[in-house]
């Protein structure tokens, strides 16, 4: 335990990536063969193991903890150099010292979910029963899934109740499930850009990426790992066509408008004329050099599979019933990824189940993407959320 | 129930205080430490924050966006909403009290709101602006135009107002809908309390509003 330091970036290479997999440049809890995980599949995953860092220190009564919940194409990572890109953490924005979630007052813990590929057990580990890559052999999962390691490595660390779960995206969803699964176990939750089940849209948006991938010869049912060779195409055309949906119109047109990249006037050729098209492809070629295929079709499948109404009997509410956890919600008006609409309904059952709950939607023209960018009032919000949670808890949020 | 038997709060302490408005103390005077309130219209959380230093656990709704995250950020419990769309939403005796401050005046359906407020607590407070005040009489009586005064500055065309009432009027109503009147205070202009031995007409001439405690009639 303890701070984590920062982790000097290697060059980037196919190998580093594979390495990750398996040896993490961060923490790592195994679970033996006494303790599988209990899939909604109705498989037993074992052996598996969960990578993840902490920041900060945790606190006598350990009551400071704080689990941050990532998204889609997150990972451990949130506070430090990305050991593969060498880009700083993902949610600096948020976490680190004098942010609104500082190491000096919580014990910080990120942890890769089952089935990504950052170091925690997914489609791009070993199988131990067949010394092979897993692929399609591994089981599908689920978020009920990744809240269940999740709850295991807490555990395993010692905690009993976190004082806050915080997470946007699939991260929110992670949220969520944490608070209808173990609510005593949460004493506040911060759900940022989420809902409690997956749009139609938005599993629309998640087959398009996923036959993106599979129409990529070099991904061989899922194959790819034995032939020493990666869909780099198809995942990067799957997440061009995802960031699409993590802005909006008007920050798209603010950034790049109809301007041309590097040349005054049409090429008449599909060279990427327009700066947008050259983010674009940015976007895609440095996400397939960190992220693996089959964990990209693995995790979308698990947000398809996300609906906390479905799982109690299709009434919201009751996945809520008498919880004491606080909660604040978060939405961003130029969301259409996970509209407002999508946490006015969460907020909607937890008034109804008589939570306290608070939910600010905040103006921006970012799009989803805007829980991870720099707005100030969704700090502010976060931070006097936490405090607020934390005087109730009774930690001290003074200097020390 | 006549306006006559509406029994008055008995020695409430109501002289404007440096940081909280004379309403807002005599509110939370209505309120037992410990309950569970909601404020519905709670603005910038100023009421709530009052509660919350007695020890009350306070949650809000507020319409709109700026309010809302001013009250989050200060670390109050406040969802965006709407009075009139999203308390249909809140279970019945979710609240020992429901709270609605200077908005009824602003909601489209007061008569359903009220209802809902009893509802959903098992006591309201409600206090709004009274359109009987003298002030407001004498504009329209000699001025000849629609009264307009410092706390509801707002011209007829732009005002949020759309359902003023009289302290007359709102007692019709809820003697109209089986509500009963555990208490009921009229403020002057200066947020004292008009003197409980002057007759009721007095109240609605001279309060500039009126605040009641409220809960559920019996019988029909």
């Amino acid at each position: 335990m303890g701070s984590v330091k920062p982790i000097p970036s290697p060059a980037i290479s196919a190998d580093e990536r594979s390495h990750e997999v398996d040896h993490p440049s961060s923490l790592v809890a195994h679970f033996g063969p006494e303790q599988p995980l209990r899939l909604d599949c109705g498989i037993d995953l074992s052996p598996f193991q969960i990578a993840y860092q902490t920041y900060g220190e945790l606190n006598a009564d350990r009551s400071n903890a704080v689990l941050i919940c990532h998204a889609l194409t997150g990972d451990q990572h949130v506070a430090n150099v990305h050991p593969v890109t060498g880009k700083p953490g993902w949610w600096e924005t948020l976490v680190g010292p004098g942010r609104p979630i500082d190491p000096k007052h919580y014990f910080i813990i990120c942890s890769n979910v089952i089935g990504g590929c950052m170091g925690s057990t997914g489609p791009a580990s070993i199988n131990p029963a067949t010394g092979k890559v897993w692929g399609l052999d591994f089981p599908v999962i689920t978020i009920p899934d990744m809240v269940r390691a999740q709850a295991m490595l807490i555990d395993r660390l010692g905690i009993d109740t976190l004082f806050a779960v915080v997470g946007g995206s699939m991260g929110g969803m992670q949220v969520l499930q944490w608070t209808a699964a173990y609510p005593e176990r949460v004493f506040s939750a911060l759900a940022i850009a989420c809902a409690t089940r997956h749009s139609a849209q938005n599993i629309a948006f998640h087959e398009l990426g996923r036959q993106a991938v599979m129409a990529d010869p070099d991904w061989h049912g899922g194959g790819y790992a034995d032939r020493g060779i990666h869909p780099h195409r198809g995942l990067a055309v799957a997440r061009m066509a995802a960031h699409i949906t993590y802005l909006s119109d008007a920050a798209l047109h603010r950034k790049f408008g109809r301007r041309m990249q590097d040349r005054e006037l049409p090429t008449f050729s599909f060279d990427a004329d327009f700066q947008v098209e050259s983010y674009l492809r940015y976007q895609g070629s440095s996400f397939v050099e960190r992220f693996d295929a089959n964990s990209y079709l693995y995790l979308t499948r698990a947000m398809d599979y996300f609906d906390i109404a479905a799982d109690h009997g299709g009434v919201l509410a009751k996945a809520f019933a008498g919880i004491r956890t606080r909660f604040c919600v978060v939405s961003f008006t130029s969301d259409w990824l996970f509209p407002t609409s999508e946490s006015r309904a969460l907020v909607h059952a937890l008034n109804a189940s008589s939570a306290r709950v608070s939910f600010a939607e905040i103006e921006t023209d970012r799009g989803h993407d805007a829980f991870l960018l720099d707005v100030p009032e969704f700090f502010d919000i976060s931070r006097a959320f936490l405090q607020s949670a934390g005087k109730a808890r009774g930690l001290s949020l003074e200097d020390r | 129930m006549s306006v006559q038997e509406v029994l008055p709060l008995n020695g409430v302490a109501t002289a404007p205080s440096g940081q909280f408005r004379a309403d807002h103390l005599l509110v939370a005077e209505m309120v037992k430490p410990g309950s569970k309130v909601l404020d519905v219209g709670c603005g910038d959380g100023d009421l709530l924050q009052l509660l919350e230093t007695r020890g009350i656990d306070g949650r809000g709704i507020e319409l709109s966006r700026e309010g809302v995250n001013r009250c989050v950020a200060k670390g109050l419990a406040v969802v965006q909403g709407d009075a009139d769309t999203d308390l249909v939403n809140y279970p019945d005796d979710a609240f020992d009290y429901v709270i609605l401050s200077q908005t009824l005046q602003a909601t489209r359906q007061p008569k359903v709101v009220l209802e809902n407020l009893l509802r959903i607590g098992r006591r309201a407070i409600v206090s709004f602006p009274n359109f009987g005040f003298w002030k407001m009489r004498l504009q329209l009586l000699i001025g000849g135009h629609m009264p307009r005064t410092e706390n509801l500055p707002a011209t007829w065309y732009d005002t949020a107002n759309i359902h003023f009432c009289t302290i007359k009027d709102f007692v019709q109503l809820c003697d109209e809908i089986n509500v009963k009147m555990e208490r009921s205070v009229a403020l002057d202009l200066y947020g004292r309390p008009v003197p409980l031995n002057l007759p009721w007409w007095v109240w609605n001439m001279f309060g500039e509003q009126g605040v009641f405690l409220l809960s559920r009639g019996g019988g029909t």
